[in-house]
Formats: C-alpha cells, structure tokens, sequence
C-alpha cells in the first residue's frame, strides 16, 4: 500500500493542516515508510479478539465513571480567557462565518 | 545551618527530607542553592521555565510550616516539572510553539499532589513538543545534552528532566511516559525511573498526547526516593480523569527492603535479540548477575509480538493524538495565525505555524487511520492485537514475578545522528513500547556504562499494581551497586 499525493493532500484538509508543498513531498515519503512497517501488523490473525482501549482491562472489568450532572467549578472566565488569542465582552472571536 | 558532608545538590529526595525536617538546612536555602545551579548550566537546555519569586514564596511557606510542625512528607523538597504538567504561577507549553505563553489557570492534579506533599518547584522541565520523540531535539525551543556527553542527545521525550537530575540541577523531577518517554531519558542519564500502572496517576493537567497511554511518574537518582515520589503523587482523582483507578494511596516504599532470594526474573528473548547492541548487552547481563547472587533465578521467557508494538503504538498513539490535539485551532488558547482568509483558513494556517515537524506527522498519520474506510483496518486491528500483546504479559508472568531486560536497544546517541528520518527513533523504541501498550508499570535503573562510557538502564516490568515490587528489586540492585550514585565529570 502507498499513499499518493492526493491522499495527503485530503488528509491535511481534514486534519487541518496547511503544508507546503516541499513538506507535503517530505510527509508523502516518511509516511509512505512509516507504511512499510505496519504491513506486517495488517496480516496478524486477529478473528475473535476483542479491541483493548483501557490496558487494565485484560485483568478486570473497568468501568468509565460518570460523575453527577452538577457544577462543580466556580466560574473562571476570566482565568480561562487569559491566554485567548482574541477576546472581546468575555466572548471568544473567531473570523466572520456567516455572511 | 547546613553543616552535612555532602554539597546539598548531591543529597537525594529521602535526605533532604530528613535534612529540612532536622533544621539542618532550610527550604529557602535548597531552593537557592538549586536555582544557582539551574542558572550556571543553563546551557544544558533542561528548563524551559524559570521564576525565582514564585519559587523563593514556595520555599518560605515550606520553612514556615516546617517551623510550625504543620510540614508535608515532602516539605521544603526542591522539584521541577516537566512542561508538560500545566502549572497556574509558570507558563506551561509542552514544548511547543502553539503553546508560547499560555497560562493555565489551574494545576495538574500531579502538581497539586506534590505541592500538598511540601514539595517547592524550581520550574519547567524541557521536553520533545507534545511528548512526541525520543531525544528531546523535537522541542520547539532548545535542545537539551546529555550532561555524561554533552555531544549527545539526553533521550525523550522527558529529556529535561533526566538531564535536571543527572546534572543535580533539582533532586527529582516529575516525567510522563507513554512509549517510554520516562525510562528511556532515565536510561541515557544514568538515574532511576518509573512508570506506573495505567491509571495509577491522574492524567488531568497533563497536557494530553496519547490518552489511553500517558502515565506521569518520578525520576530521580534512586528507587528509594522514586518510591517517597511515587506514594505521593499517585491516588484517585474519580471526579477529574475518568480513566483514574480507584485505588487507595499506597506507601510504595513499605518492602523497599524486602529480600529477593527467590525471586523469579522473567529473561524475554526478544529483549536479547540481534537488534541488542553488545555493550547494552554486557551492562544489563552484569546486573542481572547480581541479582543472581542476591538470590533471584532468572526464567527464559516469551513475548512473542514485541515487534509487532512498534506499529501498533505508532498507529494507537497518532490517531489519539490527532483527536487530543484538534482543541489547538486559535479560538481558546494558544498561537493564532496573524493573516487568513476565513475560519478554516485560519485554523490551517494557526496549526501549520505553531505545530512541528513531528506533531505534523503524527497528526497526519492518526487522521489517516481514523478516516473513513481504514479505521477498522488501522485503527482497531491496532487495539486487538494490543489485547494479545497484553495477554502475552499474563501469560509470561504465570512463570515469573517480574521482568527485566534492556531499556533501549543502544546506549544515547550523538545529537542529530537520527538525522531527518523519524522512522529511526521509532525503531529504538522497541523495548519499552510492549509495557506501554499494556498499561503495566515500568522502571529504568542504572546497570553499568557502555560505550563512550554512556550510561545503561536496566528495564524492569512488573504486572499491574506490583510497583513496590519492582521498587524493591531496584532498591536491592542499589544497594549492591554504585551506578546509580555515580556522576558526569564537571557536575
């Protein structure tokens, strides 16, 4: 399997990366390489076996808590907005979306 | 007011506990004498992050609760983080770029942890950017050397820390390992690490990389004092990382002196394969001699998929980190682009400048394998054969009670001697990467010099939840051995 020009262009797109086009080369090759090595992963037999996403797991039953719907935070607005690139009545700005 | 033999920068976690405790020396004057240090080897690049007056504060509240009788376990203890933590009086950037600048407006639970333990930071530790290498040259600031050979790269992504210990720049230093980021830097240094348990740390302030994997732990120059860190930053944290185990505190230290006659060390032979460089391989088999003596019978053991874990993590790993690392988009925090056309211009243009060449790519290949069409046969292939890598290890461990081998497969290497190829530090990950996979703990200790008279680490693995086991292990090997008290000429 190899990856194309195209692929990592989609990819990037979807990533939401702007690369340039030397970079894109350089990604197309190292990734392409990268490849080469999860070949061999691909062709494990793996019929039956369940996915791990928390490791201790294979040894007990681990539940993901919920905990109860309540605030628990005081209100720190102006603590989170401190390191904003733009701020603006305790209101994020973000470029104009809507016509 | 201090009056002890040794120079304060050569007295581990314990004494200098014991030191403060005793009113042999003060908190203000450790954290003093450690800045110094930190000031006149700045060129080694350990820190990212220095404030002498939010430290100097720590240090008075630390001699005032010591005077009072109100002092922590740790008090008056100099640390420092690695930027990774996030960290509310000192800028927290995890080595990148996207990061300059940012202020949390809040501590890492780890932080908080060791702050209620006493503990006074000296600052922030360089690190690879997001913890995404394994030589530190990926941090968007400043490589950090390796204090026994400047020339050389310190191991990553924890390389600050290693480097702030060998060089006793700080007593300790806190770490987070998600492919060995702890005990590979450890390894190369010359000092102790550990990794513990998945879930055995909270993971919340840890700026995220790879969320089913990240782990914090300590570093410093002996098990002993791993362990006094250990006890104290690990414990649930059920309303804040979903992920926490809700485990009591324990007191990691409590059999550091347990013999080990008997004691069965589990001998992988893919550990010890033609990808082993002799001089690794002399180093670790002289220690494992010793555990013999000691009393310890070394079992030949299989883990028969650890080279399928190089894959495996490198597709688990990017294709969390690609979600984790969406939040950077020039809305709420960090770098934003100066010039764009319209909002997703904007967010291409605020990733493409404030990420690196690292991030970039792992970013590219986790959003590749969580595309539609190939996650099933990326991403979740990648987490079944992560269950048989970890069935593997229980398998292993019915025929012995640890596991032990080389860190990495060579000694450190020369800075920029990977060069431009990525797939280089990939590779040399592979002694670490199993235990990550599988969540189980994991520790670095020194096991002799190789060459270039570079350190060695010995690689321990225990089941889930044997941390004080492996401690003891390390600890007996300490006791027996002086390469963990050894030092770099000129430090």
């Amino acid at each position: 399997m190899s990856l194309t020009p195209d692929d990592i262009a989609r990819i990037a797109n979807l990533a939401r990366l702007e690369l340039h086009p030397d970079e894109s080369e350089r990604m197309l090759t190292q990734i392409n390489g990268f490849f080469g090595i999860v070949e061999a992963m691909r062709a494990v037999d793996t019929t039956g076996v369940e996915p791990l996403a928390h490791p201790v797991a294979v040894i007990q039953d681990v539940a993901l808590r919920l905990r109860d719907d309540v605030a628990s935070e005081p209100n720190q607005r102006e603590a989170n907005q401190r390191s904003a690139p733009a701020v603006e009545r305790g209101l994020f700005l973000v470029p104009k979306v809507i016509e | 007011m201090h009056s002890a033999s040794k120079p304060l920068h050569d007295l581990g976690v314990a004494e200098l506990a014991a030191s403060l405790r005793a009113g042999q020396v003060s908190a203000v004057e450790a954290a003093q004498h450690f800045l110094g240090r930190a000031r006149s080897h700045e060129s080694l690049g350990a820190f990212l992050a220095i404030d002498e007056e939010v430290t100097m504060n720590q240090a008075r509240a630390a001699d005032v609760r010591l005077a009072a009788g109100t002092a922590g376990p740790l008090e008056g203890v100099p640390l420092a983080h690695k930027d990774i933590f996030v960290t509310k009086d000192l800028p927290s950037t995890a080595g990148s770029r996207m990061l300059e600048g940012y202020r949390s407006p809040f501590d890492a639970t780890v932080v908080r942890k060791l702050a209620d333990a006493g503990v006074v930071t000296l600052g922030k530790l360089n690190c690879d950017e997001f913890a995404m290498g394994s030589s530190n040259e990926n941090s968007a600031y400043q490589p950090a050397c390796n204090p026994w050979d400047l020339s050389r790269v310190p191991g990553g992504s924890s390389g600050g820390s290693a480097v702030a210990v060998a060089a006793r720049l700080a007593p300790a230093a806190t770490g987070t390992d998600t492919g060995g980021s702890i005990r590979q830097p450890a390894s190369f240094c010359g000092i102790t690490g550990i990794k513990p348990t998945y879930g055995r740390a909270s993971r919340y302030g840890m700026i995220a990389f790879a969320s089913s994997l990240d782990q914090a732990g300590p570093m410093a120059r002996s098990a002993e004092d791993c362990a006094l860190l250990l006890s104290n930053l690990c414990g649930p944290d059920p309303d804040r990382d979903s992920t926490s185990l809700d485990l009591p505190t324990e007191d990691f230290a409590r059999s550091l002196n347990d013999s080990i006659d008997g004691l069965r060390i589990g001998i992988p032979k893919e550990f010890f394969g033609e990808g082993l460089s002799a001089d690794v391989r002399t180093a670790v088999e002289g220690v494992l001699g010793e555990f013999e003596k000691m009393g310890a019978r070394l079992v030949p053991i299989s883990l028969p998929r650890t080279e399928l874990s190089i894959p495996v993590y490198y597709i688990i790993a990017p294709a969390e980190a690609s979600s984790n690392l969406s939040r950077f988009d020039g809305v709420k925090f960090g770098h934003r682009a100066k010039a764009f056309a319209d909002l997703v211009d904007m967010y291409k243009k605020t990733r493409a400048e404030g990420f690196g060449d690292e991030v970039k790519r792992r970013i590219m290949i986790g959003t590749y394998v969580l595309s539609h069409g190939y996650y099933d046969a990326y991403y979740l292939q990648a987490q079944k054969i992560r269950r048989m890598i970890a069935d593997d290890f229980q398998q292993a461990f019915k025929s012995c009670d640890l596991i032990a081998g080389p860190v990495a497969p060579t000694v450190a290497w020369k800075l920029g001697g990977h060069g431009n190829d990525p797939l280089a530090d990939y590779l040399a990950d592979i002694f670490t990467l199993p235990a990550s996979l599988a969540g189980l703990p994991g520790m670095s200790v020194p096991a002799g010099f190789g060459d270039g008279a570079m350190p060695v680490g010995l690689q321990l693995i225990g089941n889930y939840f044997t941390e004080s086991r492996l401690l003891n292990a390390a600890h007996r090997l300490q006791q027996a051995t002086d390469f963990h008290s050894r030092k770099p000429e000129g430090v």
